[in-house]
């Protein structure tokens, strides 16, 4: 049986090493390697190499798909000498990857020869602990939690589908939330608005959800609009700048017109709707699939679509089509997974079924079709009410 | 003989199904069919005598205005969505 000292010999004899010259021209390439460091958090909190992520040697052969699923993809390892990197080189190599390097030396010879060092942004202990269960998973870790912080989301409606998205943004630690609604809390929205409560009736939408937000996280921002998006705000709206927008209008015009300045403004839109038992969600994403209008390029007449206040919805429907939204959000805030792009996800409550329709983008669409006609903003409320919009 | 996924709102027009059957060749049949059944669909899904075009119809998970529209041949079995607009949200 081999020592320590020998293994190493051996495994190092077994992976390709550079030194730092060598580094400094791997990572200043076109074609720059993924590269990892993989000390202790301890030690990576204290400063490493410009744009690399972080797995700790314990955590690499399971963590590693995930940051790259293609195993032709180089890599470059390092830790603080070089030692643990070298195992690690090999681990790698023994999991099929092709292009293995370890920095000998490590950390410790690259600072010593003033090569380029920056400080990761890390959590603080208390932000550490109010979102351990994202930190730990490996898809969101404290980078994706730092996205998450940086992240800012905007909310049509302060209702129904609202509540549940804003609450569960908002416990992630969405750093900036906004939120669209000129209405007031009403005894009627409580079966299902869990944002608001009994003490809050008659206060506006917007501003009982920054209490409840800002209360469950302090972390979040959250900006109240006290208005109805309408053509003549959304510019102002939008300006504050957004990430995602999340849809839980009860209004068509409302849908519309957001769809159009998302697909304008190229921002991602969560589309959720609700009625009695059923619910849909999507996600339309401009340049990446179809848009609301492809969906439904004409508005149906009034009397065929009515609304939750009209038809009723159950309490719980919104929750579940709001949350949805939410981990749709989260999902693009964060870069990951397969978002419901050009998939129409449709709950029946009654049956407890999920189903999918596919959506396609539509070349002819009017607003992101391939020559569009609309290019600005129209009257949304004539343009649903049936009317025709040019006498 | 298909089965045809009918949406909330017109529910009241097919005595409360959540599915019904209908028949025919090709998906506008299979609506003319539908509606032959029950005629209080009529004014909600026609628009000038043919199927109205803010009513969306699936086959089989595709939309039919990615195949061959109203024209779009059906199988017997197949299973078909009738899916409205909804603006609900609050």
């Amino acid at each position: 049986m081999p020592n320590y000292r020998e293994l190493l010999q051996q495994v190092k004899a077994e992976i390709d090493e550079v030194d730092v010259t060598q580094a400094r021209e791997l990572l200043d390439a076109p074609d720059r390697p993924l590269v990892v460091d993989v000390r202790e958090l301890d030690e990576w909190t204290e400063g490493r190499i410009p744009g690399a992520i972080h797995i700790p040697r314990g955590h690499l052969e399971s963590r590693i798909e995930q940051a790259s699923p293609d195993r032709a993809q180089s890599i470059f390892l390092y830790c603080a000498a070089g030692n643990r990197s070298a195992f690690a080189a090999k681990s790698l190599e023994d999991l099929g990857y092709e292009n293995v390097v370890s920095l000998a030396g490590g950390y410790t010879d690259w600072k010593r020869s003033g090569l380029p060092t920056e400080l990761p942004r890390t959590l603080d202990g208390e932000k550490r602990q109010r979102y351990s269960r994202h930190v730990l998973i490996p898809e969101v870790g404290e980078e994706g939690q730092l996205k998450l912080l940086d992240s800012r989301v905007l909310l049509l409606g302060a209702g129904g589908l609202g509540s549940p998205s804003a609450l569960y943004l908002a416990a992630a630690g969405v750093g900036r939330l906004g939120i669209v609604d000129d209405d007031k809390v009403d005894a009627s929205n409580l079966q299902r608005q869990v944002m608001h409560s009994t003490s809050r009736l008659g206060d506006w939408k917007a501003e009982s959800a920054k209490r409840t937000l800002e209360e469950l996280n302090p972390d979040v921002e959250v900006v109240p609009y006290i208005e109805r998006l309408t053509s003549d705000n959304v510019e102002r709206i939008l300006a504050d700048g957004w990430d995602v927008i999340i849809d839980g209008a009860d209004n068509f015009p409302t849908r519309y017109l957001i769809n159009d300045a998302a697909v304008w403004h190229d921002i991602p839109l969560v589309h959720g709707s609700i009625y009695r038992f059923e619910g849909q969600a999507t996600v339309f994403k401009p340049g990446d699939g179809p848009c609301y209008r492809c969906l439904f390029p004409q508005p149906p007449p009034p009397e065929l679509a009515p609304s939750c206040a009209e038809g009723g919805v159950l309490g719980v429907l919104p929750g579940i089509i709001g949350s949805l939204q939410a981990s749709e959000a989260l999902k693009l805030c964060l870069g990951i997974g397969e978002p419901l792009v050009g998939r129409l996800l449709l709950f029946d409550a009654l049956a407890t079924e999920f189903s999918e329709v596919n959506l396609r983008r539509d070349p002819n669409c009017p607003v992101c079709g391939d020559s569009p006609t609309i290019t600005e903003y129209v009257d949304y409320v004539e343009f649903c009410s049936g009317r025709p919009a040019h006498a | 003989m298909s089965r045809i996924r009918i949406p909330p709102m017109l529910r009241g027009d097919v005595g409360g199904a959540r599915e019904v059957p209908a028949e025919g060749d090709t998906v506008r049949e299979l609506l003319f069919d539908l509606m032959a059944r029950f005629p209080g669909l009529r004014p909600q899904l026609v628009e000038d005598g043919d199927i109205a075009s803010y009513v969306n119809v699936y086959l089989e998970g595709e939309d039919v205005r990615t195949l061959d529209g109203l024209d779009t041949s059906v199988s017997p079995g197949s299973s078909v969505i009738l899916l409205p607009a909804m603006a609900g949200g609050l």
